[in-house]
């Protein structure tokens, strides 16, 4: 490959794409609580340094709010409120019960080969670093959704949701040098909102289910709904208050 | 300060307002008054609107063309109607003991926000914000989804919460993927990149590969909240356990801003391409989700979960429309989205009030409507009749167009469409008739309850089904112009 002939900067690019990528994988396989919340703050940090360099060797000022943004966000804030919230439930050392860990890190491949096939068709896309980080930057946001669809914690699940956001900061930062201002600043507010609601519902989970297992939710589905006798025999809670 | 910067303070300020009076029973009122004045204001935008033509804000920050514009006036109205509708609902559903007093502070707040958030969305000119609107919108729900607090509620909110976060983040993507493929066309370094008016003008020589692959983003993204299948799981849920003032804004406005921006998004692709590729995709899916949604129908047992089906079946069918194109089409999906927002909202609010009545959500407990309290079972009986598409209704009209398009451009589509109409129209006449003309349960007694906006959207409904004002019919005219560039009369 031609990767040694690339500028320092795009190197360093790549580098830190790889790392990002590597971080996701760690998450998809990682069963306890503590260590992923660890992990995804890693990713942010790495993120984080990625907007500071590029921020430097572009000259984009604003990119260094973007980074600031992002560090005070997923390096600091987010996986604080998860550190704390899982202290307080006391779920800090639980671990996860996965069932196919092989299969879904081969599943994580096929999304990044997937991702890598997609963005070949970028044709006129300008260097070896843009046409790869874009690639990799969908692959971390497709490896947070699986994240999201394999695990049954309601933590992995944030998590998979955060990262997926990373994913996308990933993108927008290397390949256009970040979005527009006002932009960044409400999308920062809409993760903040978010970041406050997960924990507001965290606290509801373990009321309503005595867990933060989102595995056991099946009052609503439609395979439930067609059994008149039970819902006759049993009428459903809140209703004849 | 132009009059649209005037309707987007309105619920904020209101909101925040609502916030600091809390539960005392004037929040109501208040409530309503800022509906009312959100709703004036807009009107006024509106007008101001048809007499000049397309506005740019200075800041370049908002855009009112002949497409949202009426989309603004509809969300206000709606949520005004729906302010009066919750009233007394909610203060009855405090006497039932379902909620504390203290939760409506909570509720009154992100009603307004809510609001806010969808009239950001419908009239931002940047792509960035349209999406911050949107997820902007979930936020404000998700905690209103939960208001009961029982385990089904939770679960109901969590789904609502994760699926449309995943949703709206593919959409991002999309999002990212345009603003990628504008720069490489205009240059970096420009602050107006993602400007929907910059984006319009310049979409004819971005990347096709990346724009190809941003549409699937976004379609993704935006099509989850506008519940198309197989990414309406949240949906049904969301509606059913909800308070019922939600269910009829989430069903009559949410839906329609999603499939808006999704539209919006469609304009660039369409002149990047010049192919029918985004057409076909938005096709398919909502035919899919059409035909679906037409089955569920059949196999609900709980009253809103049964509308918010119906609500599946015709967004589905709307974006089966805008996917056609074509002049015809997409005046009678405009038409379309107007008197589903109007005729479900109202649908809602009566079912609200059944549901008070008969004390629960299960069909088949609630029986004898139009014995007990007769305005609530016609109301209820009327609703259905004008969704179901009878004429002299205006759903009757828009379905009318959207068959006769359908006939002209893909004459083999008209029989799935056909079908569809008919297994709706019984799945929900299976449930309804007995619902409205049973034998009522012993000791059920009338509630308290305000069939005005339910009255005033029906007549409403009626209006456009029998003869569409000038006014309104230049609107859907200019916004089909602006989006298939031919006009449809």
């Amino acid at each position: 490959m031609e990767f040694a002939s690339l500028s320092l900067y795009n190197q360093a690019i790549i580098l830190f794409a790889a790392l990002a990528l590597f971080m996701s994988f760690i998450m998809l396989a990682q069963a306890r609580m503590m260590p992923l919340i660890f992990t995804f703050a890693w990713q942010g940090l790495l993120l984080t340094a990625v907007s500071v360099l590029v921020a430097i060797t572009s000259g984009h000022p604003e990119l260094h709010i973007s980074a600031a943004i992002t560090f005070c966000l997923k390096v600091v804030v987010i996986p604080w409120l998860l550190y704390r919230l899982s202290v307080k439930l006391n779920m800090q050392y639980d671990a996860e019960a996965m069932t196919h860990p092989t299969l879904l890190l081969l599943g994580g491949v096929a999304l990044v080969i997937f991702s890598y096939h997609v963005s070949q068709s970028i044709v006129h896309l300008s260097g070896l670093a843009t046409r790869n980080t874009i690639a990799v930057s969908m692959a971390i946001e497709l490896l947070g959704m699986l994240l999201m669809i394999a695990r049954k914690s309601a933590v992995a699940q944030v998590i998979g949701f955060m990262s997926m956001e990373s994913g996308i900061f990933f993108a927008a930062v290397v390949s256009t040098y970040g979005m527009p201002l006002i932009v960044e600043l409400g999308l920062a507010f809409d993760i903040l909102v978010a970041s406050i609601l997960f924990g507001v519902f965290f606290f509801h989970l373990k009321d309503s289910f005595g867990s933060l297992n989102v595995g056991q939710f099946n009052r609503l589905s439609e395979a439930n709904q067609t059994m008149p006798t039970a819902d006759a025999a049993e009428p459903r809670p809140g209703e004849h208050a | 300060m132009t009059l649209l910067e005037i309707t987007l303070l309105i619920p904020l300020l209101g909101g925040l307002l609502l916030a600091l009076v809390g539960h005392r029973p004037i929040a109501g009122w208040i409530n309503i008054a800022v509906g009312v004045m959100t709703f004036g204001a807009a009107l006024a935008m509106a007008l101001e609107v048809f007499d000049h033509g397309p506005q740019l804000s200075p800041s370049r920050m908002f855009y009112i063309d002949a497409f949202n514009v009426y989309l603004v006036v509809l969300t206000a109205f709606v949520g005004l109607t729906t302010s009066i509708f919750s009233r007394p609902y909610m203060r009855h559903e405090v006497e039932r003991g379902r909620v504390t007093s203290r939760r409506l502070r909570l509720y009154h707040a992100m009603y307004q926000c809510f609001l806010f958030s969808m009239l950001l969305a419908l009239s931002t000119n940047n792509l960035g914000i349209l999406w911050i609107g949107m997820e902007l919108a979930t936020l404000t729900t998700v905690l209103l989804v939960s208001l009961y607090r029982t385990p089904e509620a939770i679960e109901a909110a969590w789904k609502y919460f994760i699926l449309c976060g995943v949703g709206i983040a593919q959409a991002l993507f999309g999002t990212v993927l345009i603003y990628f493929a504008a720069e490489t066309k205009l240059g970096a370094g420009r602050n107006d990149t993602l400007l929907w008016t910059v984006l319009h003008e310049s979409a004819g020589g971005m990347d096709p590969a990346v724009i190809t692959l941003a549409f699937v983003f976004l379609l993704v993204g935006y099509g989850t909240k506008v519940g198309l299948v197989p990414l309406h799981n949240w949906l049904p849920d969301a509606h059913s356990e909800g308070p019922t003032p939600m269910s009829a804004v989430l069903s009559g406005l949410l839906l329609n801003v999603a499939l808006y921006a999704l539209v919006r998004v469609k304009m660039l692709v369409d002149g990047s391409l010049h192919t029918n590729l985004a057409g076909n995709l938005m096709m398919g899916f909502g035919l899919l989700s059409f035909t679906v949604a037409g089955l569920f129908l059949h196999r609900q047992h709980d009253v809103k979960r049964m509308f918010s089906y119906s609500s599946i079946e015709h967004m589905g069918l709307i974006t089966f429309g805008f996917g056609m194109g074509g002049p015809l089409a997409t005046f009678g999906a405009l038409l379309h989205m107007t008197v589903h927002s109007l005729t479900k909202s109202a649908i809602f609010i009566t079912v609200g009030h059944a549901c008070q009545l008969a004390g629960t959500q299960r069909i088949n407990q609630i029986r004898g409507l139009i014995r007990t309290q007769p305005a609530i079972g016609w109301g209820l009986l009327l609703g259905t009749v004008a969704i179901a598409g009878f004429p002299p209704f205006g759903v009757f009209i828009s379905e009318f167009l959207l068959l006769m398009a359908t006939m002209k451009a893909w004459p083999w589509l008209t029989i799935p469409l056909l079908v569809g109409f008919g297994v709706a129209f019984a799945g929900l006449f299976r449930h309804v008739q007995k619902m409205v003309f049973g034998e009522p349960p012993p000791g059920q007694k009338p509630v308290e309850a305000n069939m005005l906006p339910v009255v005033v959207h029906l007549i409403l409904v009626l209006w456009l089904g029998l003869a569409i004002p000038g006014f309104l019919s230049r609107w859907f005219e200019q916004a089909t112009v602006l989006i298939t560039g031919a006009s449809p009369l």
